[in-house]
């Protein structure tokens, strides 16, 4: 009678209870990324940098075996929040690692409060995430960390008149201020502000009024991936002929999109934490692994947030001899400082956010590729915005 | 019985009855829910999304299966709710059952105020329009941070424990149990409505509206009625989420989520209210399976099996209820059989 009922419960039942049972000495970690959907280039370049780390140093820290969980949430926050905690409860994760986006993180911090789980950001940036828990510690970059300098640069330069392009979301509103505030006190003038939408973003109108208000220069942050499209647009309008610069953070020549955009990106000004192009030998080691690894492919600044992540958590590890303790792994991570890929990063103690080095570095051809070529250097950044 | 031949009203009554009558797969299906709750303890979260999807995918069931409402943007009233029962439970009071009326009451006035868009036009208008609402309330969202949060999603929301009683633990458990709760008391009440007279006048408006304007019933109303039932409904299962993940971010209000429930109920199939639920179980159940085999590549998987379920035949598929026994069609199938061996 019920018997296709029954099949079906029963069939459903199997698929459901396949978890794996749970070694002693085996530390997992969950790792939370979108690997599908439209940031799922951020999920394969962190990805890329954590499996880099363990190729290069093992995976054992602390006496443990590490072992890393990967998960899709397709950049969906309540997706990241049941995933998050299915790990911690089911899978039994010592810490987790990634979040894409802000909201991404944002939504996973009432988990990390009720389990007491670390949780190390690889990826999303707004200042705002950190208050959230006590639990959530951050290797990419923290708010406008990397705007501030570029302003900094600009003003000393000679560029003062600057017309300001950022896209309209919260990262957007965020290193839109900061460049503003450091602008204006180095006694600079925004001559206007425009904000372009996160959806299907157009810039030729926008870029028209840039050329009209004749200024110094544009400063621009736009995500990763539009700034193709906007540099193109910016180089077919004339602005570059028209005498106007093309200051940014490095989201928009983005490393692994570089070679893409080809020649209109020459020239760029970008301030940023990580350029492939870094030279030390650290730097080195870690192209040539990714390059072997996933197949050609240039990591940029995610995927070092990634490797750094990685570093963070074995680190920790090693300092509380292989305890996995929540609350003592956070101490462990807090004041620690070592030398990245990208050069030499601290953890700060106070908001358990990255200081790290900003670069200005401009867009040239090395070889036949193109690269963000290092400059200047603006040491041991702390978020700005942490202070207020 | 006597033997006397029953009239033609007779024999109407008996069969709308039977039509209302509970199915033994109905019972089984709300019987084993409830068995999750002790077989699976660690599968507690993903059965709760099941939930929640699937009072959604039956808030659309009532416009598209009953009342015939193409919509490409239901997910405004999951969002709106979404964001009510979050901003209230913030600001306000942070019991949930409050958060969860307040929530299902601003969306069915949203939906009732924006039913007569959906009066005018053929299907495809109607699938703009509602596409357009939803769009509105997405960027409303994005743009109002001083309430919403913004693009960083709306965080700070603490659910206090449900009745000031049972607390949402690490595991979801009354997570579960609550919207479970929800679900079935939701559906029971879909149920009385679409097997009252009113839910048979909205079947004679889906077939052919203009027939039943001449048998004096007014499609006007009745679509209004039924929109903002549906738009409470969607409302439910919106605060639901924000609830149980106290968190609500801008994606509630994004397309793919209409676009998600609307597949779910093209797998369970439209117009006898169990279809969302089936089809969230499916939907749900294969997302996450697939996605843990292959985090890189699941949609690729998923899609194939989607076009496998429409070239099948949903009809093969999702009307499989209709062949077991005990059901009105069996019955007349075997009828059939039984007549035919006669002959």
């Amino acid at each position: 009678m019920i018997t296709r009922r029954l099949f079906i419960a029963t069939t459903m039942v199997a698929a459901l209870a396949a978890t794996p049972s749970l070694a002693q000495d085996v530390v997992k970690i969950g790792l939370v990324l979108p690997m599908t959907g439209p940031f799922a280039s951020t999920g394969r370049q962190v990805e890329a940098g954590v499996r880099a780390y363990m190729a290069l140093h093992g995976d054992t820290a602390g006496g443990k075996k590490i072992e890393v969980v990967l998960r899709d949430d397709a950049g969906t926050a309540d997706q990241t929040r049941r995933i998050a905690q299915e790990l911690v409860v089911n899978e039994g994760v010592s810490m987790l690692m990634g979040f894409g986006l802000t909201p991404l993180a944002m939504s996973v911090a009432p988990v990390l409060n009720q389990a007491k789980i670390p949780a190390i950001i690889t990826s999303a940036t707004t200042s705002a995430i950190m208050k959230q828990s006590e639990y959530f510690v951050r290797t990419s970059m923290a708010g406008p960390q990397s705007a501030v300098p570029v302003a900094t640069w600009a003003v000393e330069n000679g560029l003062k008149r600057v017309v300001t392009l950022v896209t309209d979301y919260g990262p957007g509103h965020d290193i839109e201020k900061g460049f503003t505030d450091q602008f204006k006190k180095e006694g600079g003038e925004i001559v206007e502000a425009v904000r372009v939408p996160l959806q299907n973003p157009d810039f030729a109108p926008f870029l028209q009024r840039v050329r009209d208000a004749k200024p110094d220069a544009i400063f621009v942050f736009v995500p990763s991936g539009v700034g193709s499209v906007f540099m193109k647009q910016f180089a077919d309008r004339g602005l570059a002929d028209a005498g106007i610069k093309l200051i940014a953070t490095g989201d928009v020549t983005d490393d692994d999109l570089l070679n893409a955009i080809g020649d209109p990106a020459l020239g760029v000004i970008t301030g940023h934490f990580y350029s492939a192009n870094h030279d030390s030998p650290e730097n080195k080691a870690y192209v040539e692994q990714v390059k072997k690894a996933a197949n050609n492919m240039r990591p940029n600044f995610m995927s070092v947030g990634g490797y750094d992540a990685m570093h963070l958590a074995y680190a920790a590890l090693e300092k509380t001899g292989g305890d996995t303790d929540g609350t003592k792994l956070v101490e462990a991570m807090k004041g620690m400082e070592w030398t990245s890929p990208r050069g030499s990063i601290s953890i700060d103690p106070a908001t358990r956010d990255i200081v790290q080095d900003i670069y200005i570095r401009e867009v040239k051809k090395v070889g036949d590729e193109l690269y963000n070529v290092e400059f200047t250097t603006y040491e041991k950044i702390k978020d700005p915005f942490a202070a207020q | 019985m006597s033997d006397k031949p029953l009239s033609a009203s007779e024999t109407a009554i008996g069969l709308l009855k039977r039509a209302g009558r509970w199915q033994i797969w109905e019972i089984a299906l709300w019987l084993i829910a409830i068995a999750m709750i002790f077989v699976l303890p660690s599968k507690m979260l993903i059965l709760t999304e099941i939930t929640i999807l699937g009072l959604f995918a039956v808030s659309l069931d009532l416009i598209l299966g009953y009342a015939g409402i193409v919509s490409l943007g239901h997910t405004a009233f999951f969002g709106l709710g979404a964001y009510v029962a979050g901003i209230f439970a913030r600001d306000y009071f942070s019991e949930p059952v409050t958060g969860l009326l307040v929530a299902g009451v601003v969306s069915g006035l949203f939906g009732f105020a924006t039913s007569f868009l959906v009066l005018r036009g053929s299907d495809l208008t109607r699938l703009m329009t509602t596409f357009g609402v939803a769009m509105l309330l997405a960027e409303l969202a994005n743009q109002a941070a001083w309430l919403t949060g913004g693009a960083d999603g709306l965080s700070g929301v603490t659910i206090t424990p449900i009745l000031g009683l049972f607390e949402f633990d690490l595991w979801g458990r009354n997570g579960y149990i609550y919207a479970l709760v929800v679900l079935m008391v939701l559906t029971f009440i879909a149920r009385r409505i679409v097997n009252s007279p009113y839910g048979l006048s909205l079947k004679a408006i889906k077939r052919n509206p203009v027939r039943a304007a001449m048998l004096g019933i007014s499609p006007t109303r009745r679509i209004v009625a039924v929109y903002t039932i549906a738009a409470a409904y969607a409302g439910i299962a919106g605060a639901l989420l924000a609830q149980t993940t106290s968190f609500v971010s801008p994606d509630v209000l994004a397309f793919h989520r209409s676009a998600d429930v609307l597949l779910v109920l093209v797998i369970g199939g439209t117009g006898y209210l169990y279809g969302g639920i089936f089809g969230a179980i499916i939907f749900t159940v294969l997302r996450d399976w697939l996605s843990v085999i292959t985090p890189q590549y699941w949609m690729f998987w998923i899609g194939l099996i989607l076009i496998i379920i429409v070239m099948v035949g949903p009809e093969r598929i999702t009307r499989w209820q209709a062949f077991l026994p005990g059901s009105a069609r069996a019955e007349r199938l075997k009828a059939r059989k039984a007549a035919e061996d006669v002959r």
